[in-house]
């Protein structure tokens, strides 16, 4: 999708003045939080379960190749096959081309973000193909033509008025005199219109939570079990991954998954976990057919280098978004590109530029809950810092920012100075705005106190006061 | 103010303390500076004012500036690095010099292990009083009821949370009644808060909203960048509530007007 990360500013304003969706904001902050917090406090070795999972993905990122190439070789020898994507452009055209050479009319999808990093169903429906997003959240965006507006609740910032609307409007082949007004009729709804699909499907693409090096298999978490009618279901499974989803036993993967769902829902596990190992073989009851795995790239081996290498240890929770409260102001739409909140003012920038999206790591007080709850300890703050630090080096944020902060340094640089300037401003300052209190505007403060009154000093400076009671002390 | 362990320290050399005094208690608010220091000097400390301070270098680098934070880091360590403790009224600025300072000056031969050794003197002020000097009470009255918000480097930073109430509940008179979502930051964020200020002025929204709901008539917290930013928007608001840094009313010094509060007679 075209990133409007530029526009954030644009973006947030509109977010703020949606009434709708303050609404359903509000269920991020309540529902997520205190389910994690209650799942976190049943479990008395999370913590120590976070320190695994860290040093696990930091194990499997220092010897990605030798994984990586080991699970190929798993998948390969199980039957599948392992297609190597650099770019999103290429991995479009892999999985356009299995489709087509399946003679692929409709498409079904669990859900995955790699897949909207890629905007795969743009491209898929260009060539005329039917997709169908499976996964309810997914589904209900996909119908209003909207992105995902959180990585785990892709539709949380609808509510159930707008979801009747959408159903009444798109599904024109059912009684229109039906009650909806219940979610489990709306539920009932979906669930009645996507069995068709998955029948219908012709090949099912997948994301993956986890890719297992020792037995080239890839793990999906679900709580619908759309998943797995997604990927046995069609004659064709089709799973997109990106490089850094590899660990290397299972075990590995079992020490992430018990972090994973408490983090994102506070369930010790999600409903359905689902290992998936080649095409179905010969004794098998069912299964698919061909078993094809995409593994992509899109900038990731370049960030492995670099200080931001531990941001691809994230494991897709949304633990961050659900406790941050930039996130709980603006939702998720207002970051512009495909991963919102915290880990997406690191990622977006990361893959698509400090230029393009240099608001999202600026637009954070660094207040830290995101770097307390994330499950696999990725210091969000410090790396949105990195990148700030990049565009300033680049000289990419606004001037007067940059210039801003070169005369305040300069000052303050300077103690001398700074106190022979600061005494002079504050004395200023105190004689407009003690009587009153605060100033109600403030030139070169209009930020401040378009919302706020700005307090004012008390009169003069702690330095000269402490100046003169030291010399009254000493004479004393 | 009592400490269980000051009796038999008194024959030994009080402990020297650099004040950290930071920028905005400097410019705005000097009286949380004085109450500091009689903290200090009531918890038995020698307390120094190091004329060559400033800043902690905190708008520099959360801006990315990160050439001219490490110059102030390294003013800041020249002028304090020979105190035994460096304290701040404030969770941020000691933040900055307790946890980012090691992490600026890292790749510096000259000036990472000076940056490490300082790092290990710092402390804010109230953590300084209940961790180090072992204070449980002090000597205080506030008749009325307060409520204490969480600034965010000191919770998640510095693990400052019990300490602050520890201390109020023996000011004389004082009812602390804890608001909802304490612990959610208030908006301000230094630079975000003009940077951002659509955002800024949500969550501060959010946070008055919490700050109301206790019907406190005195708003506290330990970081003078977020009571500026709560207490701008309560005079907005016009909503009757006091706000005050917790250091005054430990050191029974609440009688200037409050932040933000207007005065007929100016101060001497």
């Amino acid at each position: 999708m075209e990133p409007t990360s530029h526009a954030f500013k644009d973006n947030v304003r509109k977010a703020l003045n949606d009434d709708q969706l303050q609404r359903a904001l509000g269920n991020v902050k309540t529902g997520f939080i205190d389910k994690r917090a209650k799942a976190r406090a049943a479990l008395p070795e999370f913590d120590q379960l976070r320190d695994q999972a860290r040093d696990i993905k930091d194990h499997s990122l220092a010897h990605l190749d030798l994984y990586l190439e080991e699970y190929e070789r798993k998948v390969t020898y199980s039957g599948g096959h392992v297609h190597w994507a650099a770019t999103a452009a290429e991995a479009r055209e892999i999985i356009l081309d299995l489709c087509t050479r399946a003679g692929a009319k409709t498409v079904t999808k669990g859900k995955s973000m790699v897949a909207e990093e890629i905007a795969l169903n743009d491209h898929l429906e260009a060539q005329g193909i039917e997709v169908v997003e499976t996964d309810l959240g997914e589904y209900l965006i996909q119908i209003r033509g909207e992105t995902p507006s959180h990585i785990i609740a892709p539709a949380v910032h609808l509510n159930k008025e707008q979801i009747e609307q959408d159903f009444r409007k798109t599904h024109t082949d059912l009684p229109e005199d039906r009650s909806l007004d219940r979610p489990e009729q709306l539920v009932n709804e979906a669930r009645t219109v996507l069995r068709d699909k998955f029948i219908a499907a012709d090949v099912g693409i997948t994301g993956a939570n986890l890719l297992i090096a020792e037995t080239g298999s890839s793990v999906i978490v679900t709580n619908e079990g759309n998943g797995d009618l997604t990927q046995i279901l069609p004659r064709v499974h089709i799973v997109i991954a990106t490089i850094e989803k590899i660990v290397p036993t299972r075990e590995d993967a079992m020490t992430i998954l018990r972090v994973l769902a408490r983090s994102a829902t506070g369930q010790e596990f999600t409903t359905y976990t689902t290992f998936s190992t080649g095409p179905k073989r010969p004794d098998d009851p069912d299964g698919p057919e061909e078993y094809h795995v995409v593994i992509l790239d899109n900038g990731r081996s370049e960030m492995l280098g670099t200080e931001f290498r531990e941001v691809l240890r994230c494991i897709r929770c949304g633990a961050c978004m659900n406790h941050c409260p930039v996130y709980h102001a603006i939702g998720g739409h207002a970051y512009g590109w495909v991963y919102p909140g915290p880990i997406g003012a690191v990622l977006t920038p990361s893959l698509i530029g400090v230029e393009k999206a240099g608001h999202l790591p600026n637009a954070s007080t660094f207040c830290g809950r995101c770097e307390a709850v994330c499950p696999m300890r990725i210091p969000l703050p410090k790396l949105m810092r990195k990148l700030r630090e990049r565009e300033f080096e680049k000289a990419a944020s606004p001037w007067q920012q940059r210039a801003g902060i070169k005369i305040w340094a300069f000052f303050a640089k300077r103690p001398r100075l700074y106190r022979r300037s600061t005494n002079i401003l504050i004395a200023i300052l105190a004689r407009f705005g003690r009587r009153r209190g605060t100033f109600r505007y403030l030139p070169f403060a209009g930020g401040w106190t378009k919302y706020r009154e700005l307090p004012a000093p008390q009169g003069r400076t702690f330095h000269q006061l402490w100046r003169e009671q030291r010399n009254e002390r000493v004479h004393k | 103010m009592q400490s269980e362990q000051t009796q038999p320290r008194d024959e030994q050399r009080k402990p020297r303390v650099g004040l950290f005094v930071t920028c905005l208690v400097d410019l705005f608010r000097p009286s949380v500076g004085f109450a500091a220091i009689k903290l200090l000097e009531q918890a038995g400390c020698e307390v120094h004012v190091p004329e060559a301070q400033t800043c902690c270098g905190q708008p520099a680098y959360n801006s990315g500036d990160r050439t001219n934070a490490q110059s102030i880091a390294k003013q800041v360590i020249a002028a304090f690095e020979t105190y035994d403790y460096v304290v701040a009224p404030s969770g941020s600025c000691a933040g900055m010099l307790r946890k980012h300072f090691p992490a600026l000056l890292d790749n510096d031969r000259d000036w990472s292990e000076r940056a490490v050794r300082l790092a290990g003197k710092v402390h804010e002020l109230i953590s300084f009083l209940v961790d180090v000097r072992g204070i449980t009470k002090v000597d205080a009255r506030y008749y009325g009821t307060v409520t204490y918000h969480d600034s965010c480097s000191g919770l998640r930073e510095l693990g400052i949370k019990n300490q602050p109430r520890d201390l109020l509940a023996s000011v004389d008179g004082l009812k602390l009644k804890e608001m909802p979502n304490a612990e959610i930051c208030c908006g301000f964020g230094g630079t975000f808060s003009v940077k951002y200020p659509d955002i800024s002025d949500a969550m501060v929204e959010k946070k008055t909203d919490s700050i109301e709901e206790t019907k406190a008539d005195l708003l506290l917290a330990g970081d003078l960048g977020c009571l500026m930013n709560m207490a701008g928007k309560i005079k907005r608001q016009g909503t009757p509530v006091a706000v005050r840094h917790i250091a005054e009313v430990l050191a029974d010094m609440a009688d200037d007007p409050a932040i933000g509060d207007g005065s007929t007679i100016g101060r001497q």
